[in-house]
């Protein structure tokens, strides 16, 4: 906001504004836009800096001077939130879900958008809506009829009933985006393959899927994090056996019994070693991450 | 083409469908008809009541608080959140102007980018509880800077007149850096003569951003506010873990209500499940309003 006080209409003062010193303002405005690009990267930060260095001091430190850096570096606050409070144990269980609840999502989103986007037959459409208009519920709606769905089919607390309802309620978006991107892709290829005598089947495995392989990969993005990110579902599905809990969980619980137990150190290592391999795959694939996220807004 | 294509369509499309049918179609349903009903708890038997759970809400003066909560969230977040990251675009794209006929992006935009995008990678349960910590009365990152300031510090989440900003405060954060990125994508792919020649024409950066950036951007625009509009009727995984509502209620959002209402002291399952009805129809015509206000002609670049 450094030209806030300048005419913003383009009528009274063409003359002026044409002979305005243009490099000395210019210079200044780039100091500036560094400036709050600073403060707001800061902001960013800090909080997690702040994260990753207390984890490797005493909890006396912490309590001291939360600003102070750590006397030595502390490991066993990691082992302590890695064995003593479980979040290995939560990471493994998490990645064992997402990774087979991500599976599902794609080969089913794939497969159904693959048909939306290539075979016209009679309520296509129909179904096709059915999906897409999943997009506008919130989860919340069905918080509760959904507990005795899962309940009822036997698959309360069991993480095959977690990989399903994650898989569900990913189909929407999945289902949505794929469809446009089948769509995109020339039919030539297609209709050579099947002039060939490549059967369906064939033809979506060996042309198709490897075809559609940048708009999989956006998509498998998005589902992963929203995954692994998921709270509310673990929560009303997962409530009893706790070795079987996810990671937001397990960290929640850590929250919980810091509260009595005063254990900070163990709490911000434990965070840390929920946040450091996000930010790792993040930061190698960030180009990826942040396409397939933004992608989901973009259309 | 026709030949042999059943097979194919029908084991493709099968399975997809009732899984989605089993496990959101029939909640989704079940919700609606669960609301018009008394059910208590999880033997006890849901005799149908009409439309008494919603009458009972209209009375529920927590209700109204949690709701009054979502309206102040629901006005504030977006505009904060699009007006932060359209500025901070705007910064990124243009800091750099060059002389006046240049448009360069700034030095070290690609870094910012990175840093600011943090938060959306990371889980809310991590956002929730890494800001508990520093917004901690005795030993949390704020409260020990303004006292090394000399400067005294409210207790931030523990006051009912500050707890409501503060958790506004990180929903503000957690969102920002997801519209830089996205409002920076939309704005690459604006033609940079256009820039160049507002620039030519001796427009300020205000101006430009105003008058050219705004109107180019304004499907992106859009579409951020709704989804940042639902955003702000949700919260509730932020509040839960952050205040649970508290203190005094001065936090609670309606998505606390109905799940307290469903899985903390009581199960209200009936009256939840109204309460969900009536955040569903809310959403819903927030996200028609937005689009239907919103609603300009497009803009193509040949």
């Amino acid at each position: 906001m450094t030209t806030l006080d300048q005419p913003t209409t383009t009528a009274p003062t063409p003359v002026v504004r044409r002979d305005r010193p243009v490099r000395r303002e210019l210079g200044v405005a780039n100091t500036l836009s560094h400036g709050f690009l600073l403060v707001w990267g800061l902001l960013t930060v800090l909080p997690l800096l702040w994260m990753f260095i207390s984890s490797f001091k005493t909890n006396g430190e912490i309590l001291a001077d939360p600003w102070s850096l750590p006397g030595a570096l502390h490991l066993d606050n990691w082992a302590r939130a890695w064995t003593g409070a479980h979040i290995g144990r939560y990471f493994l269980n998490s990645m064992v879900v997402v990774a087979g609840s991500v599976s599902l999502t794609m080969l089913m989103g794939a497969t159904a958008a693959y048909v939306f986007a290539r075979y016209e037959f009679r309520g296509r459409q129909v179904v096709y809506y059915l999906f897409v208009g999943g997009l506008m519920f919130p989860v919340f709606l069905a918080l509760v009829p959904l507990f005795f769905v899962v309940r009822n089919a036997g698959l309360f607390n069991t993480w095959l009933g977690l990989i399903l309802v994650y898989a569900a309620y990913s189909l929407p978006f999945t289902v949505f985006f794929l469809t446009a991107f089948f769509r995109t892709l020339p039919t030539s290829v297609a209709e050579a393959a099947l002039v060939d005598g490549c059967g369906h089947f064939r033809l979506f495995f060996r042309v198709m899927l490897p075809m559609a392989r940048p708009g999989l990969i956006s998509v498998a993005i998005f589902n992963f994090l929203s995954h692994w990110n998921q709270f509310l579902l673990p929560q009303v599905l997962l409530q009893g056996d706790e070795s079987k809990w996810m990671l937001a969980q397990g960290l929640f619980a850590l929250s919980v019994s810091q509260g009595y137990a005063g254990d900070y150190a163990r709490l911000f290592a434990g965070l840390s070693i929920a946040v450091l391999p996000v930010l790792a795959v993040y930061v190698a694939f960030q180009r990826q991450v942040q396409a397939g996220l933004t992608a989901g807004q973009l259309k | 083409m026709k030949h042999g294509k059943w097979p194919l369509i029908v084991t493709f499309l099968v399975p997809p469908v009732l899984l989605y049918v089993f496990f959101v179609v029939s909640p989704y349903l079940q919700a609606f008809q669960i609301s018009t009903t008394d059910w208590l708890g999880y033997s006890a038997d849901a005799n149908p009541v009409g439309l008494a759970n919603f009458k009972a809400l209209w009375h529920d003066d927590y209700v109204w608080n949690a709701l009054k909560n979502n309206v102040i969230l629901l006005a504030l977040v977006p505009v904060l959140t699009i007006v932060l990251g359209l500025f901070f675009a705007t910064m990124l794209a243009m800091g750099g102007r060059k002389g006046s006929a240049g448009v360069t992006g700034v030095r070290g935009g690609a870094l910012y980018r990175t840093v600011y995008f943090f938060p959306q990678v990371l889980s809310v349960v991590i956002i929730a509880l890494l800001w508990k910590e520093v917004y901690h009365p005795n030993k949390g990152l704020l409260t020990s800077a303004l006292h090394g300031l000399g400067l005294p510090s409210p207790t931030w989440l523990g006051d009912p007149a500050t707890a409501f900003w503060c958790v506004l405060a990180v929903m503000v954060w957690s969102n920002v850096g997801f519209y830089v990125v996205l409002f920076g994508a939309a704005m690459s792919a604006v033609p940079k003569e256009i820039y160049e020649a507002v620039l030519l024409d001796g427009a300020s950066r205000f101006t430009t951003l105003r008058r050219v950036t705004l109107p180019l951007l304004w499907d992106t625009v859009q579409v951020a506010w709704v989804y940042l509009a639902i955003f702000a009727l949700d919260g509730f995984i932020l509040v839960q873990l952050m205040t649970n509502g508290g203190p005094n209620f001065s936090t609670d959002v309606i998505g606390v209500r109905m799940y307290d209402t469903a899985f903390g002291s009581e199960t209200k399952f009936g009256y939840a499940s109204a309460i969900g009805v009536v955040m569903f129809f809310l959403t819903l015509s927030v996200a028609v309003l937005s689009l239907r206000i919103g609603r300009r002609e497009r803009i193509e670049y040949s």
